[in-house]
């Protein structure tokens, strides 16, 4: 499994994203640039810029047409996947932190940043796609703060008008997008910070990444946890892999004691874990700070990380990994 | 009780109404007051001129042990017939407390050769002379066995058991076959500081706050405890009779603080070291502790263990650096002889062990009625004045000189016993005529021998570990020519040559059997059983190697009897790496060696690994604030030298068996394994399909389509054009118009 080497950011990578057909990658950092890249070959199609700050988080809708960005400048930038030009921006307080389709791609969620006397915001915007996409709304849909703990990782939930949110205290809840009302929620799902949500293709479950040195997966609509997968050390990042039973988790030492801490003892590593068995099945090094973001393609047959270290690292899986049965003839539904 | 007559218009009848009841309830309870004096009998009987002398000299000897008593407070009864003392005493105290402490300090005192002091509380005595004289049999107490304190030495499987520390949480767990793995006992803050097992593995040791606690038994009660409070160091003697206890802070002794041969007296204030009876519980000397003084002045980290014990739990000796050896005897604890063995310049010494024939001729010795052999002793005393340093042997408690042999330049020297007491070896670092550089010589002394013959091993590098094969004629050196030697900071890995030696039979002398040079190993731990080795990078952030070594590797059986090739036999086993261990230790058979990385020293990593003689890991357990692992020792093996050689003679047949064994438990774990993931994936299943079904009701009843079930349809072939530009060739051509 030789990787590709993406270099195309001067710093560290906040989160990358595949589209749907998982041609084309997607990746935002803090150098205020974001990327997309072939999948197939590693070869940069291009960048969207405008953004004034470190953008922390891209996502893309079904189709490819639309890309939407959150960055530290405050705003929230709606961007043509094709032609790379901003379409509109939307201005806020405070920097936002996550956003994300839905799935029918007619909403948009963000979480802003709670700061300088703002608090923490879950908006939600309709999106047009009529014309050619400059013609918005610059009032969101529906805006809520969620109490206690702050968000800091949001989704659209199996149903719209659901979000899911992952919070500072550890805690995992599902709100009404219109209300703003708490509808359900797992205080104790991690024992510290959520750095990561990611769902299965159905939404039907999540996996959750946690600076308490586990992922979780938890069933969407009661919010339980069904698995634990525990580590050795905090993780940023957690993905599902589509069509084998298998987990990605990514993390490492923390940004700020990297440079006292050896390759060897940061752990820099992507590891794979089996969804149900929660066994460790591999580990894949190559990042020399630690991971900050991996996504697995929708097809299942690549992956891609981010690191700290300013690096995407992009993995075709080999013939064997799709062959292989390391655990027999056992059938798991995904 | 009655009022007086005529208030509030008493009735004159008063007397008639019976107050017994309400009399008896509010009876005074007069304190009997005879609780402070006590009766002393066996004082030696006089006529009154002697009185005062006698009553004065009691006073005295009360006073001294900590019980003051006044002549005037003495009362004794005179036989008006013969005009002598009937030879008992009447004694008062302050208060039945100072009553009760007296009796117990002084009852059987030897007063002089003749007269032993017998105490009892007058109260007593009445209850005594009143007494039914008619015998009742007592009720038998129920006998209560006692647990067997050796019972996991009788596990069916022959497992071994382990400790470890982890955070508050102490465990004991067996170590088998991966299914007989378990956990025999657990508890959380089961002690403040850490633990530790007795040399036999009989007891286990927890540290508290306010003393040792010893454990043991298959339910792992409490066994004793010893109450030194702040307690930091313990050390058991070789056959668990006794404990030397340490601490930092000074004994002392408060105001009524309970008294007894368990507890600290007064006489014991001051003091860091006590030396206890495990058996009783008892104490038995206390010692202040000598911190050695460094040339400068400055002092020296504390020896510890800070006495040591003879081999065979007889004596147990103490060094005052410069000056002299003390020797105590056990179980009294007095200085043997009444002095010390004076030795001007003294810095250490080491007792001889005992092997296993000096145990059997022990053994022997008594049952013949014999005296054993005495014990061994060297000690070692530096270069002062024009005098040579000298390492002398000696025998105790004869004290007589068996062997001195003098030597020069030297910086320091260590003293290292075989095991068996075959062997000692003094590493000597000596430095040369600048004092700028420092080499070693091993002067190997052959004990077993007449007039103790001495090799000398001479070596051009500084040697930082030494260690003899147990029971064996082989020893293993790490030495190191690396600059940063001496001076260790981070990231400064020290560069190690590893060298094997053995004895040549015969000659007498020992010959290099090879050399492992360009090394990071900074710690050789042999197998208890010989012949394995491993070398190891311990504490070091950068390394972590372990490298398994077997010294007799060979196919063929017969081993004996051929003489083999120098050195043929070493053969190296395998690698591994244990990241950031800081200790490694064999487990008692000889089979596995468990490595830990400590909390203690550092906070990566922490945990515990197992791995069998080859390298191969066993178990490896990362756990946040794990803080330390010990093997259960074992006591020494019952079987008699020719069961165990008859043993040796059937190990085929028992090896089948285990291998049977083996191999049940490997399809039994594998069947298990199989089963638990089946286990996991139906519930998986089932899950999924329950939740599908839910989904899709879901999204109809919301009036949406099916989500779009992606057909894994044909792709279209796409044709992508690249383009591929390619330098063929360069040529540059210089147009000269």
């Amino acid at each position: 499994m030789r990787p590709i080497l993406l270099q195309g950011h001067e710093r560290s990578l906040t989160q990358i994203k595949f589209n749907r057909e998982g041609d084309l990658l997607f990746s935002c950092s803090k150098d205020h640039v974001i990327n997309v890249w072939f999948t197939d070959n590693g070869e940069r199609l291009g960048t969207y810029d405008g953004h004034n700050g470190t953008v922390w988080t891209i996502d893309v809708d079904s189709t490819s047409r639309y890309l939407i960005s959150g960055s530290a400048d405050n705003t929230m930038r709606l961007w043509s996947v094709e032609t790379g030009k901003c379409l509109y921006r939307w201005e806020f307080p405070t920097a936002v932190k996550r956003v994300a389709f839905s799935e029918d791609d007619q909403q948009v969620v963000c979480i802003t940043e709670q700061r300088m006397g703002h608090q923490g915001a879950v908006r939600v915007f309709d999106i047009s796609r009529e014309g050619d996409g400059t013609n918005q709304s610059k009032e969101p849909a529906s805006f809520f703060h969620p109490t206690g703990s702050k968000a800091v990782v949001c989704a659209f939930a199996h149903t719209p008008g659901l979000i899911l949110t992952g919070h500072e205290s550890g805690k995992v809840a599902l709100f009404d997008a219109k209300t703003g009302e708490e509808v359900n929620n797992n205080e104790r799902a991690h024992m510290d910070v959520i750095t990561d949500l990611q769902l299965s293709p159905d939404r039907s479950y999540f996996i959750t990444s946690s600076r308490d040195k586990t992922a979780r997966l938890h069933d969407t609509r009661t919010l339980m946890v069904l698995k634990t997968y525990t580590t050795e050390t905090p993780l940023n990042s957690a993905a599902i892999a589509p069509g084998k039973p298998y987990v990605l988790l990514g993390g490492g030492q923390d940004a700020m004691s990297v440079t006292t801490t050896s390759l060897r003892q940061g752990k820099f590593e992507t590891r794979f874990w089996h969804k149900v068995f929660e066994e460790e099945v591999g580990r894949v090094k190559g990042h020399f700070g630690p991971v900050n973001t991996i996504a697995v393609s929708p097809k299942g047959d690549c992956y891609a990380s981010g690191g700290e270290d300013g690096f995407v690292r992009v993995h075709h899986f080999d013939e064997s990994y799709f062959r292989a049965k390391p655990y027999g003839d056992l059938e798991i539904i995904e | 009780m009655a009022p007086p007559n005529g208030v509030n218009g008493a009735h004159d009848d008063v007397d008639d109404i019976d107050y017994s009841d309400i009399e008896a309830k509010y009876k005074v309870q007069y304190d009997e007051g005879l609780d402070n004096i006590l009766v002393i009998d066996g004082v030696p009987v006089i006529d009154k001129s002697k009185l005062e002398k006698l009553l004065a000299k009691i006073s005295k000897e009360f006073g001294r042990k900590g019980a003051p008593l006044k002549p005037e407070d003495m009362f004794l009864p005179w036989d008006d017939k013969t005009g002598k003392s009937k030879g008992f005493i009447f004694a008062t105290f302050k208060t039945a407390e100072d009553a009760a402490y007296a009796m117990a300090a002084m009852n059987g005192h030897p007063f002089d050769a003749k007269h032993t002091f017998r105490i009892n509380r007058f109260t007593d005595i009445e209850k005594y002379a009143t007494m039914d004289e008619d015998w009742v049999e007592p009720e038998p107490e129920p006998y209560k066995p006692k647990e067997h304190l050796r019972a996991w030495l009788g596990d069916p499987q022959g497992r071994d058991q382990y400790a470890t520390y982890r955070g508050d949480e102490v465990a004991v767990h067996w170590h088998g076959k991966p299914s007989q793995c378990e956990i025999a006992h657990e508890r959380n803050g089961w002690t403040d500081l850490y633990v530790s097992w007795s040399p036999l593995g009989t007891y286990f040791a927890t540290l508290h706050r306010q003393g040792v606690r010893l454990w043991g038994g298959p339910s792992w009660e409490a066994q004793q405890r010893f109450a030194h409070p702040f307690v930091k160091l313990i050390d058991f003697s070789p056959n668990e009779n006794y404990l030397i206890t340490w601490s930092n802070d000074a004994i002392h002794v408060p105001e009524g603080a309970q008294q007894g041969p368990q507890y600290f007296s007064p006489e014991d204030e001051g003091n860091n070291i006590a030396v206890w009876d495990i058996k009783t519980g008892n104490l038995l000397r206390t010692f202040p502790s000598s911190m050695p003084e460094g040339e400068d002045g400055v002092k020296r980290q504390m020896q510890w263990p800070a006495m040591k014990w003879s081999a065979d739990d007889a004596f147990v000796g103490r060094v005052t650096t410069g000056q002299h050896i003390s020797v105590y005897e056990l179980p009294s604890m007095r200085l043997h002889d009444k002095k010390s063995i004076k030795i001007e310049g003294v810095v250490d010494f080491e007792w001889c062990p005992l092997g296993d024939k000096d145990r059997e001729d022990i053994e022997k010795a008594v049952q013949a009625g014999k005296k054993p052999k005495e014990n061994l002793l060297a000690y070692w005393t530096p270069e002062v004045a024009n005098q040579p340093a000298r390492v002398t042997v000696i025998n105790f408690p004869t004290r007589s000189i068996l062997r001195q042999k003098n030597l020069f330049n030297v910086t320091e020297c260590k003293l290292y016993w075989q095991n068996q007491g075959d062997f000692l070896c003094v590493k000597v670092d000596r430095h040369t005529k600048t004092k700028k550089s420092i080499f070693c010589n091993l002067e190997i002394f052959r004990v077993r021998e007449k007039d103790f013959p001495v090799e000398v091993v001479e070596l051009k590098d500084a040697v930082t570990e030494f260690s003899w094969e147990p029971k064996g004629e082989r020893f293993a050196i790490i030495s190191s020519s690396d600059p940063n030697l001496g001076n260790p900071g981070p990231g400064v890995t020290i560069k190690t040559d590893v060298s094997f030696y053995q004895l040549v039979r015969g000659k007498g002398d020992f010959k290099q059997l090879r050399s492992l040079p360009g090394r990071t190993s900074n710690t050789i731990r042999w197998s208890p059983k010989g012949r394995h080795v491993v070398l190891g990078t311990v504490g070091s952030t950068s390394k972590s190697e372990l490298e398994f070594w077997d010294l007799d590797f060979s196919i063929d059986e017969k081993r004996e009897g051929t003489t083999q090739e120098w050195g043929s036999g070493i053969q190296h086993l395998g690698t591994a790496d244990h990241y950031a261990l800081t200790d490694a230790e064999w487990d008692p058979s000889g089979r596995y060696i468990a490595t830990s990385a400590s909390a203690w020293r550092h906070t990566i990593e922490n945990g515990y690994a197992i791995w069998d003689f080859r390298g191969q890991e066993l178990e490896k357990h990362i756990l946040d604030r794990f803080k330390q692992f010990l093997w259960r020792p074992r006591p020494r093996t019952l079987l008699t030298k020719e069961q165990q050689r008859q043993i040796r003679r059937n190990l085929k047949e028992y090896s089948r068996q285990f291998e049977e064994e083996d191999a049940a438990e490997e399809s039994n774990i594998s069947a298990e394994l199989i089963a638990h993931r089946k286990r996991l994936i139906d519930e998986w299943n089932a899950w999924r399909l329950k939740l599908k079904e839910e989904l899709a009701e879901e999204r109809r009843k919301q009036g949406k389509k099916e989500p779009e079930v992606e057909e894994p349809k044909q792709e279209e072939k796409e044709e992508i054009e690249v383009w591929v530009d390619e330098v063929i060739e360069q040529i540059e051509e210089e147009v000269v118009e």
